[in-house]
């Protein structure tokens, strides 16, 4: 087994310094995931204004894998529009359930391809995947709350 | 080894090909035995013989493979029942693991409330009361849990100290004229803690409550004698003790098996049938609906006779020894912390433990990396995690095949995970 596969200084550098970690207002979605296997946890909350995901904000404890991921998922979806967060998601998912046959497009998922090695490790995909679940279901909870939103 | 240990480990690795795996290239150190054992070859050509000789569905065919079908079936149920001081091998009902047999004991509870005839000492409701304690594996929790939800009873338990055994200071608070039934695991799949019996069993008779354990991690381990331990029921399963999966057993007391509803029905389980009612067997056919596990019944009593060809008191003595080795090397970790009872007293060789602040699924990757396989996590356990404030723990866990060398190996690991996220 490659451990340096897995475990990549830029996994290791976002779980030791994670990215936009805490709870922060406003936001309009909320959504707490478990990891029953492991007992990770993420609590993480979407602030969406006009169109554009304005703010990600989230509190975990788990390991280096899920901590890390949604340290990078931070960045690569805040600020963005709504409709490309989600193709990150479908993106960074199909990478994820690759079982270890994809690098990832690095143009478009940077620091994100670094958790390829991940999914030949199918007890860990389910870590990977915990904040972006996180996401998609604090998103559904947003947009539930806003009226008069129509183009997701 | 140590002379106190009668155990020929280098004999007993050698009946187990799946030692000698390589993970990468490295050995398996195999430390993973409370969530399941290893199967020695004794047990896969005993199952391999009877599929290949004698296979057949038991209790109905007239032809020869059925009869010998039945026999072994049978046969392997009197064997589990003289391993466990049963009285009589009607007593032992053969289920799929342990958590199934822990929840035939809670449904026969829960049905007894739809049944006017129902045997008062299943009979509960609000103001009664079920006990179990905060170190529960989920199978010996939820069952009663849900139960409790179901009918209105309260659901009270039996506290941890910090040094990880029961709170029985307060026994008689906790037990009282209202329980009903106390259910208690006997050794503890995270803290490692054996639990002492007769304070319980003592308070459970006088207070008229059915007393049972839930044996998984002790059965594999230590003599047990049902007879000796004077309770009414015991659950465990048959791949935590070199056995097959897709077998367990719940052992109780013959009068109380006449008493209970059944839990699951249908063929095999009954006296006569008709489109309108059923009446049904005696036990143990009463909890067995469906065809059971055969060749798994098979392969568990080879278990048992591997265990008993070994000695249960030369295991317990092995893991005794393996125990305190394990406390030993892992207390001098810098940053090592175990969860649990710290002396190799009144304690099984599983040993859990935190380490600095990596996280378990991290250190259980590294040290898988090593060839050395331990559980990671929450260990069904979660209320015990929670009482000792730790999301997850690392936990090693040896048995009759295990050495000093791999508890060496897994130290030496533990410096490796050290250097990846120190």
């Amino acid at each position: 087994m490659n451990l340096d596969e897995l475990y990549q200084e830029v996994i290791l550098d976002h779980y030791k310094r994670p990215r936009g970690a805490g709870l922060r207002e406003p936001y309009e979605g909320e959504s707490h995931q478990v990891n029953p296997t492991c007992g990770d946890e993420i609590t993480l909350r979407v602030h969406v204004e006009d169109g554009k995901v304005a703010d990600v904000s989230y509190d975990n404890v788990g390991c280096s894998i899920s901590k890390a991921s949604a340290s990078v998922m931070y960045e690569l979806i805040n600020g963005t529009t709504v409709n490309d967060a989600l193709a990150k998601l479908a993106e960074f998912t199909e990478l994820m359930n690759s079982k270890g046959q994809s690098e990832g497009d690095e143009d478009s998922l940077e620091d994100a391809v670094a958790f390829a090695g991940v999914s030949k490790y199918p007890m860990r995909v389910k870590c990977a995947l915990l904040g972006w679940m996180a996401f998609k279901d604090a998103l559904v909870r947003a947009e539930a709350s806003i009226p008069g939103r129509t183009d997701a | 080894m140590e002379a106190a240990s009668k155990l020929d480990v280098e004999a007993v690795r050698a009946d187990f090909p799946i030692l000698q795996r390589r993970i990468g290239d490295k050995t398996l150190a195999y430390l993973d035995s409370a969530a399941t054992s290893q199967k020695p070859v004794q047990v896969v050509e005993a199952m391999r013989r009877f599929t290949e000789h004698s296979n057949a569905n038991i209790s109905r065919s007239v032809h020869t493979l059925g009869a010998e079908a039945t026999v072994a079936y049978e046969g392997a149920r009197a064997r589990v029942a003289e391993f466990i001081g049963a009285g009589n091998p009607s007593e032992v009902v053969f289920t799929k693991n342990s958590t199934e047999a822990i929840n035939l004991m809670a449904y026969a509870f829960q049905n007894a409330v739809f049944d006017p005839s129902a045997d008062s000492r299943f009979k509960l409701g609000p103001g009664d009361e079920v006990v179990v304690t905060e170190m529960e594996h989920h199978a010996n929790l939820i069952p009663w849990q849900q139960l409790c939800l179901r009918t209105g009873a309260t659901l009270k338990w039996i506290g941890i100290t910090d040094a990880g055994r029961l709170e029985l200071e307060n026994l008689n608070e906790v037990i009282t004229e209202r329980t009903k039934v106390i259910s208690f695991v006997h050794v503890a799949n995270l803290l490692g803690t054996v639990n002492p019996t007769s304070q319980i069993t003592a308070r459970a008779r006088e207070v008229g409550a059915l007393v049972g354990l839930d044996a998984s991690q002790s059965v594999p381990h230590m003599p047990v004698d049902v007879t000796e331990l004077g309770v009414d029921f015991i659950a465990f399963t048959g791949h935590k003790m070199l056995g097959p999966t897709g077998i367990g057993v719940l052992w109780a007391k013959a009068d109380l098996l006449d008493a209970m509803p059944p839990f699951l029905t249908g063929g095999s389980m009954i006296e006569t049938v008709s489109m309108e009612r059923t009446t049904f067997a005696k036990a143990p056919a009463k909890f067995e609906a469906g065809t059971p596990p055969i060749a798994e019944a098979v392969g568990l009593a080879a278990a048992i006779d591997y265990l008993d060809k070994l000695g249960m008191e030369n295991i317990r003595a092995h893991e005794k020894d393996l125990a305190a080795y394990m406390l030993e090397q892992l207390e001098s970790v810098d940053g090592l912390e175990i969860i649990g009872p710290r002396v190799p007293i009144g304690r099984s060789a599983t040993v859990s433990f935190t380490f600095a602040d990596i996280h378990p699924h991290d250190v259980g990757q590294i040290l898988d990396a090593e060839g050395i396989a331990v559980r990671v996590g929450h260990h069904c356990a979660k209320p015990t995690c929670e009482r000792f404030g730790v999301n997850a723990t690392t936990r090693a866990s040896g048995y009759v095949y295990n050495t000093h060398e791999e508890i060496d190996r897994l130290v030496e690991a533990l410096g490796q995970v050290r250097k990846v996220f120190g």
